[in-house]
């Protein structure tokens, strides 16, 4: 995977939660070569990964991945086949869930129904060596944080999805665990909720200082939410970085295809020039030149990649050093954008997404259905891949 | 287009007008007042009083009754801890014995059941000497026997269909599996306990077969009291017998209707009220 | 180890692995004691012989250990063969009856409205809570030559028929009618509930997307709901069969005694013979006719309660 260069940069300072070179130490949580086989299905393949003290980290990767069960045996639901797991330099692999510092939040939240809110966030409390006022005390102080000082009494049929998602978040904190592991936190609540929410769940962190693992299938999520994250797919991590790198630097087809849109076209090395190489597409009709990669040799079969959004549109040709000509096929608005979809002489229709950054009618904009027009990108929005 | 079901709410009607013109026919003609329990004899309630008036029938009524909670008791704690054990202990030696046991009781005809205790009984009171009559004893152990894997039956399903997360979370929040089961569990599936001594109770009540082989001289149960009297043909005390115990079923019934509307109702207020608070 | 370090100990044991032992152990050892083992002796006693005795029965001795004649006197006299004939028709006869009224209002009862849904369901359920003697004794009072119920059903038939066919009352008690419309009568709800449970399982949808591609409410039935509710259909039925097969109690009250039935015979071999082997072998051919429903019945029962295999999933 290649560095983010230092033109790249500059981009760290848009993702949320710059990686604050303090906590750049020994990792907090470290799996050691993890399998967990059920039966003749691997569901997580030899999964190494190093989880720093404080981090949000999370799991990204569909359905059948191997993420949930990854996070099930850090909380020691399920035993790893092989491998180990350690958490603030202790081994944690053959302890039961009961003796862990780790504390899960549901995603089905499992609250406990025949308990108030209260009860519900003391549970955890009657284990710790505190006396009853002091556990009085914690439980106001975890209702405060999440904003339910006010329900206490209710039990959990007789408050809504988003409060009850709020107590299990209360009730997973209420020990001060080591690790807090969240299983698709916010999967069960609305589109508006969920964008609230997650700046709330950021803010929370930010002020426990807890160490996150967040297991989602949403992208934008763990995107927005992390400060690095792991891409799985079928029991293996894929890559892991933060949002910047795995979406700007990709090191795979999987990664670069599972996050975010984008158009692969198949290549052919003709030669590389410095940290420049120039390859044949022939879907495109004509060489390309694209930031090159390590361990490049002219004749070698690649894979290139573009993404929609980094693809320009005009009707006469630029100057730009990759610039090639097509047709209009079909085009959707979607407000802040719109999407193209280009034919190519080749035949090969690709996406292309372009920013409405003025207010322009019906007839005046970029172009329009079946309109011949250019496209073009810049050799670093190229993304070489070797698989 | 929404049609409406014509065939099958007239098999509905018919079904039930199969279920309860007995029953109604039974109630009706325990206030007949002639002795022919065929013939009308105008209105009277002697048959009543006549069966308030029988110690028989009364002493026979405390003792189903007593038997009945004894063994639903014991029914149930045997039955819940059978259905825990299916339900949350994945492996264990004889596990394959054990389900299949606790499903074959259920189905078996109570004749086999019945005549298979009855031996049991005999050769225990011949070789170990206890119970050492046949009785009291006898009949309660082979009804916590047959009561208990319907108990079974009822808390397994619940503790199958209950989201396991629950337990999962009480367990991530420090508690010893003895701890959750205490503490989670048991009050989660308690409704379905409670249920399920409820059915037991009523089984237990009402067995004839499995009585009549394991009870003894003695111990007469209101079912064989029942039976013995029926035999010889109808009389107009067991129609009002039945009377009486419809009417108490059916406002058992009724009362558990209304608790479980009331039940419902709050359920809707409170998700109302959780709407409203989302606001 | 003292007295005092006892308990403490005891309770730790419990709270690790004790509780889970005695979880297990206690029905286990229970089910074995009074339902397992009455079991081994019922088979066993299959074999044994005869004797003027208390208990009346010896194994071996002047006797044959395995004692078969018992088995072989199922197949030569014909009480035996006809009682079981008798039992497994009557039962077959009555399961197919309960079906064809119960299916229906099964699915009935799914497509009323909620509130009336819970009414009927309790409908059902509520001649189950009342005592299954006294649901059969109100069939004797309805069957009876001089009942009202009679004496209506033959003013329609006398209607119906040619006048030198009339009758003064139609018999009813103490024939295999009575049996099979007393047995359809008490084993009904046992099929109609889990035929609604099974039912009430379907999705709509389903049935409405069979009927947008063209299918009529009939083919729908045929098509869709059917196939969708053969479990239940299984379910009910084995229900049904089974106890029926084996009934002492409604045989015994509206049966003919010219038409033997196995529950009787079993009884009275036991009860009035005082032949506990032959009661047994009888009892034993019964447990190996029913074998194939009984396992039908635990595979069907042992999957509906399977839980979809925990892990791999996310």
């Amino acid at each position: 995977m290649p560095e983010p260069s230092p033109a790249a940069g500059a981009t760290v300072a848009q993702f949320p939660r710059g990686v604050a070179p303090a906590v750049k130490e020994t990792p907090f949580i470290r799996i050691d070569g993890v399998t967990k086989r059920f039966g003749s299905f691997t569901a997580v393949s030899s999964v190494s990964l190093e989880i720093r003290k404080g981090e949000i980290f999370s799991l990204l990767g569909g359905s059948g991945c191997g993420k949930t069960t990854l996070l099930r045996m850090l909380a020691g639901f399920e035993d790893p086949t092989e491998g180990r797991i350690f958490i603030d330099g202790q081994d944690m692999t053959d302890l039961p869930p009961y003796e862990r510092p780790v504390n899960m939040m549901f995603q089905s939240y499992a609250l406990f129904p025949h308990m108030t809110v209260e009860r519900n966030v003391a549970y955890g409390l009657k284990h710790a060596d505190m006396t009853a006022s002091q556990r009085a005390d914690r439980v106001r102080e975890m209702l405060a944080l999440v904003q339910l000082s006010d329900l206490g009494q209710r039990k959990p049929h007789q408050i809504s999805g988003g409060q009850r998602q709020r107590v299990a978040l209360a009730r997973a904190l209420a020990k001060q665990p080591k690790v807090l592991l969240l299983d698709e936190p916010l999967a069960a609540l609305d589109k508006k909720l969920r964008e609230a929410t997650q700046f709330e769940l950021m803010d929370i962190q930010d002020r426990t200082g807890t160490t996150f693992i967040v297991v989602t299938h949403d992208q934008e999520e763990a995107m927005t939410l992390s400060s690095r994250l792991a891409v799985m797919d079928k029991g293996r991590i894929m890559q892991i970085g933060n949002a910047t790198e795995v979406y700007e630097y990709p090191n795979s087809k999987f990664v670069a295809g599972f996050i975010g849109s984008i158009n692969f076209f198949d290549a052919t090395v003709r030669d590389i020039k410095g940290d420049m190489a120039r390859v044949d597409v022939p879907e495109l009709g004509g060489p390309v030149d694209a930031r090159a990669i390590p361990g490049l040799v002219p004749g070698q079969p690649i894979t290139l990649a573009i993404r929609p959004e980094k693809l320009s549109l005009s009707r006469t040709r630029t100057d730009a050093a990759n610039a090639f000509p097509g047709t209009v096929r079909e085009l959707a608005y979607f407000g802040k954008d719109s999407l193209y979809r280009i034919l190519m002489p080749s035949g090969r229709i690709l996406s292309v997404n372009s920013v409405n950054a003025r207010r322009v009618g019906e007839n005046e904009r970029v172009a329009d259905w079946e309109d011949a027009v250019w496209l073009s990108f810049d050799p670093a929005a190229a993304i070489l891949l070797k698989d | 287009m929404k049609r409406r079901p014509v065939f099958l709410i007239t098999m509905l009607c018919f079904g039930f007008a199969f279920f309860y013109i007995p029953i109604l026919s039974m109630i009706v003609y325990s206030f007949n007042g002639s002795r022919l329990v065929t013939v009308w004899g105008g209105f009277s309630t002697k048959w009543y009083a006549s069966l308030f008036s029988n110690r028989q029938v009364l002493n026979a009524a405390v003792l189903s009754i007593e038997i009945a909670l004894l063994s639903a008791t014991f029914a149930t704690i045997l039955g819940t801890m059978a259905g825990v054990a299916l339900a949350r202990f994945k492996r264990f030696r004889g596990r394959t014995l054990f389900s299949g046991l606790v499903t074959a009781p259920l189905v078996m005809p109570e004749v086999i059941t019945g005549i298979a205790s009855l031996m049991l009984f005999i050769l225990m009171a011949e070789y170990i000497g206890w119970p050492a009559t046949r009785g009291f004893t006898t009949v309660t152990l082979a009804h916590i026997t047959f009561c208990m894997v319907f108990v079974t039956t009822i808390v397994h399903s619940r503790l199958v269909e209950a989201d396991e997360a629950i337990e999962e979370a009480a367990m991530d929040l420090g508690s010893r599996p003895w701890q959750v089961m205490k503490d989670i569990t048991l009050p989660v599936i308690s409704p379905a306990i409670l249920s399920g001594w409820l059915l037991a109770f009523t089984i237990s009540l009402d067995d004839v077969v499995i009585t009549n082989f394991t009870t003894g001289p003695g111990t007469t149960t209101l079912p064989i009291l029942i039976w013995s009297k029926v035999k010889l043909g109808v009389t107009p005390d067991i129609n009002a017998l039945a009377t009486i115990t419809v009417v108490i079923v059916g406002l058992g019934v009724f009362v558990a209707g209304v608790i479980l509307n009331r039940a419902e109702k709050r359920r809707e207020r409170d998700m109302h009220m959780a709407y409203q608070a989302n606001q | 180890m003292t007295r005092a370090a006892f308990f403490p100990r005891l309770r730790h044991w419990f709270n690790r692995r004790g509780w889970i032992k005695i979880t297990i152990a206690t029905p286990y050892v229970w089910l074995a004691l009074f339902f397992l083992l009455p079991f081994a002796i019922v088979i066993a006693m299959s074999f044994a012989t005869r004797t003027p005795t208390a208990p009346p029965f010896s194994f071996g001795g002047e006797h044959p250990l395995m004692n078969t004649a018992h088995f072989a006197r199922l197949f030569s006299d014909d009480l035996y063969i006809r009682a079981y004939l008798n039992s497994i028709g009557n039962a077959t006869v009555a399961t197919l009856l309960c079906l064809l009224i119960g299916y229906p209002m099964a699915l009935g009862l799914t497509r009323v409205s909620r509130s009336w849904r819970n009414v009927l369901l309790m409908l059902v359920i509520l001649p189950f809570w009342t005592s299954f003697l006294l649901r059969v004794y109100a069939w004797m009072g309805l069957m009876g030559t001089n009942s009202w119920f009679n004496k209506l059903l033959t003013e329609a038939y006398n209607f119906v028929m040619p006048a030198d066919m009339a009758l003064r009352y139609i018999p009813m008690m103490n024939t295999g009618f009575a049996v099979v419309l007393v047995t359809v009568y008490s084993y009904l709800p046992f099929m109609i509930l889990p035929l609604y449970a099974n039912l009430e399982k379907l999705d709509l949808s389903l049935n409405e997307a069979a009927m947008d591609l063209g299918s009529r409410p009939f083919q729908v039935f045929r098509d869709v709901t059917l196939p969708l509710s053969v479990p239940g259909i299984i379910a009910g039925s084995l229900l049904v069969f089974i106890p029926a097969s084996g009934e002492l109690i409604i045989p015994s009250l509206v049966g003919s005694s010219s038409r033997p039935m196995i529950g009787r015979v079993i009884s009275d071999e036991f009860a009035s013979a005082r032949d506990w082997p032959m009661a047994s072998a009888v009892a034993v051919a019964l447990l190996l006719l029913l074998v194939g429903p009984l396992m039908a019945y635990s595979y069907y029962e042992g999957k509906s309660h399977e839980k979809p295999t925990a892990g791999g999933g996310n």
